[in-house]
């Protein structure tokens, strides 16, 4: 009796979440995370958290969840099974996103105020290393063997590669203007980055750091100054490829051996950002302007629904 | 030989990696920055400081962008500033920068000063107008080796219209000043309103008879009784009485133009596209809010950053040819990437629609289309223009 009572104490204090897969949903506006059952398609809870949440993302153990609250200053990091908040992490000023590499040892945080990208190691959750990059950093990805670190700055409108052992900047790729998101296949060969303002996506071969293959854009009833590419996601056996169009309300569904667009899916308004469910069958969209999330499933590459989460819903992480 | 050999690397390399940057050689990219000091204008209230040095400390920022920028790609970039007191002879500070060779100069300087630089520079170096908002200059007396960073006033008054269309608040009264710059407001004024189909159902001058501060109480509710109409458009450049008209005229009716709800490059209010980033770096560098000169100068160095950077020349000819063909885009925090229009110099962006602390809307609006490029529904199109 007494440990029932405890039980649901605890759990309107903290949100406890033993579901198959859960998805977190960082909303800017609400200060605050969205925890949602996808299967049922239902918005479990609200969770506060802190200042402008943006970046979110899971330890390769999904174990801890880690979320940067811009406007705090900082990356949390949170206890992925009770939400409570363990750390808080020297992330430098105005956090938006950050990337951890495979083994879950060290967190590359872009600090887009002041030129840098800021090296955590995870383990004593100190700041090790900051690397001074072009202006306004924004997306950033470690490439799956942990080889290169990639940094991409919005107004340099260049991709610089970190080398994550040295922490030095040994290429820089030029690409098409304001660049934002950038993803490597999982076999670490190419980064896909796409340009918001040119409307492209640029897959870079990782070898020679050249841009091999431009892919453009055009829905049908939509104008061309809506296509705005931001998040980008490829899955692992590099068959598919899918990018976030922002106002044009649309993911491209990309042919990753040919190139080809072969679908644009309709989703919520200004779509942000992606993430694969565990098996990637299905991908989760963020839909900022309409505050909801969409679940496309990949089988079919068909939207199935669609569940209102929150306002400015910015970042999707997913666990199993 | 080795040299030779290795330049011939050097050469292949370059041509298998077009877009990968190696420093191979450095280049120094000078830009001179002229304006000429000014008295401080008469203004109606002292709430906004006159300030010095709008334009300067947008180019300064460019200047930061770029050399980050830049060591990524071995540039440097430099800028000398002339700024000619009062009395001083702005031509002849000109004419010796020319002289040095400087080849990339912004002008912060009136219309007639610049015609006066443009005659003078004779298409040596290319100039870049951080100041104007002349329509001639767009439509009629085109100024070759001459690009214009500010939208025209017609351009912003086209984006008023475009809004006011989609509002229907189509009856418009046109309230002007008597400086010759409201003139050329109203004209501006007068033609979007023809172009969108707008009326203009009163027109009226406004003579600053009276102390508008002790008066504007009582004068506005009279001067402002006219047949009715949907929105007042003020022509105050200068700001004399402008501020006055909102919440005294007498009809309840909102005030739009140069104040009320103002068409603008840059507004404080303005935070979508990344634009919060640009405003905290202007305000930590400058100490201040970021005007539209700093804006305009600040476009106007990092175009020349963009230009240098992706065809590694520094030379006026080639930069001019880079900035005016199709390949050139650039990110301005405003959502679209912003070019120049090749026949008249001018740049293509969206034009803000702001309230003093609230931004209303970024025409061009959704529905009004164009064949080739949507920010061209704002100001002189091509087929409107004698310039080529």
């Amino acid at each position: 009796m007494k440990t029932k009572v405890l039980i649901s104490a605890v759990s309107l204090l903290f949100v406890h979440v033993s579901l198959a897969e859960t998805v977190f949903v960082s909303l800017e506006k609400d200060n605050a995370i969205a925890v949602v059952d996808p299967i049922a398609g239902k918005l479990i809870k609200t969770v506060n958290i802190g200042q402008r949440p943006r970046g979110i993302q899971l330890s390769p153990d999904a174990q801890t969840l880690y979320i940067a609250t811009s406007d705090d200053d900082t990356v949390l990091e949170v206890d992925a099974n009770t939400l409570v908040v363990k750390n808080k992490l020297p992330s430098g000023e105005d956090p938006e996103t950050f990337a951890i590499n495979s083994d879950g040892t060290r967190m590359y945080v872009s600090n887009e105020d002041d030129n840098q990208v800021t090296v955590i190691d995870l383990s004593t959750k100190q700041a090790v290393h900051t690397i001074g990059v072009g202006v306004e950093p924004e997306g950033i990805a470690v490439s799956p063997d942990k080889q290169w670190v990639v940094s991409a700055s919005e107004t340099t409108n260049m991709v610089h590669w970190i080398d994550a052992k040295t922490y030095e900047i040994k290429a820089n790729t030029l690409v098409d203007p304001r660049p934002r998101a950038l993803s490597f296949t999982a076999d670490s060969q190419q980064l896909w980055v796409t340009s918001e303002i040119n409307g492209t996506l640029m897959i870079i071969d990782v070898a020679s750091k050249e841009i091999t293959q431009r892919v453009h854009f055009s829905v049908p009833g939509v104008g061309k100054e809506k296509i705005q590419p931001v998040g980008v996601i490829v899955d692992k056996g590099r068959k598919w490829g899918y990018v976030a169009l922002g106002p044009a309300n649309r993911v491209a569904v990309i042919n990753a051996q040919t190139y080809e667009v072969e679908k644009y899916l309709l989703v919520g308004e200004r779509v942000w950002n992606l993430a694969f469910s565990p098996e990637q069958k299905r991908l989760y969209t963020t839909n900022g302007v309409s505050h909801d999330i969409s679940i496309i499933d990949l089988d079919e590459h068909k939207v199935t629904k669609s569940i209102a989460v929150g306002r400015y819903p910015w970042g999707v992480a997913v666990k199993p | 030989m080795p040299t030779r050999l290795f330049s011939i690397f050097i050469l292949i390399v370059s041509l298998v990696c077009s877009t990968q940057i190696f420093a191979s050689d450095h280049q120094d990219i000078k830009i001179a920055y002229i304006t000429q000091e000014q008295q401080v204008p008469a203004a109606l209230s002292n709430l906004e400081p006159f300030v010095a040095d709008k334009g300067l400390q947008g180019a300064l920022l460019g200047l930061k962008d770029n050399n980050t920028t830049g060591q990524f790609a071995d540039q440097s970039y430099l800028l000398e500033q002339v700024i000619v007191p009062i009395g001083g002879d702005v031509k002849q500070a000109f004419a010796e920068k020319i002289k040095q060779g400087i080849q990339l100069i912004i002008v912060n300087l009136p219309a007639s000063q610049l015609v006066e630089l443009q005659q003078l520079n004779n298409n040596r170096a290319l100039l870049f107008d951080i100041a104007t908002r002349t329509d001639t200059f767009r439509y009629k007396q085109c100024l070759s080796n001459v690009l214009h960073l500010l939208p025209s006033r017609a351009m912003r008054a086209d984006a008023l219209a475009q809004y006011m269309l989609k509002k229907r608040w189509n009856r418009w009264f046109l309230v002007q000043g008597n400086t010759p710059k409201d003139a050329l407001y109203a004209q501006a004024i007068k033609r979007s309103a023809k172009r969108f189909g707008m009326k203009i159902v009163a027109e009226k001058k406004w003579l600053h008879t009276y102390d508008a501060r002790r008066t504007a109480q009582s004068d506005i509710p009279v001067f402002t009784q006219v047949d009715d109409y949907d929105v007042l458009v003020v022509a105050d450049e200068q700001g004399l009485f402008g501020e006055y008209i909102s919440y005294r005229t007498w009809l309840p009716r909102p005030v739009i133009g140069t104040q009320g709800l103002v068409a603008t490059s840059w507004h404080r209010t303005h935070e979508q596209w990344g634009a919060v980033q640009i405003q905290n770096r202007f305000k930590a560098l400058a100490n201040r809010q970021m005007q539209e000169r700093d804006y305009a100068a600040y476009l106007a160095v990092r175009a020349i950053g963009e230009a240098v950077t992706r065809t590694k020349k520094n030379d006026a000819p080639s930069i001019k040819a880079y900035l005016l063909s199709e390949r050139f885009k650039l990110q301005g925090y405003k959502g679209r990437p912003l070019s120049f229009r090749s026949w008249n110099g001018q740049l293509r962006q969206p034009v803000l629609l702001a309230a003093p602390t609230s931004l209303v809307t970024a025409p061009p609006l959704e529905g009004f289309l164009h064949p080739k490029n949507e920010l061209d529904t704002l100001g002189y199109d091509q087929p409107e223009t004698q310039c080529q």
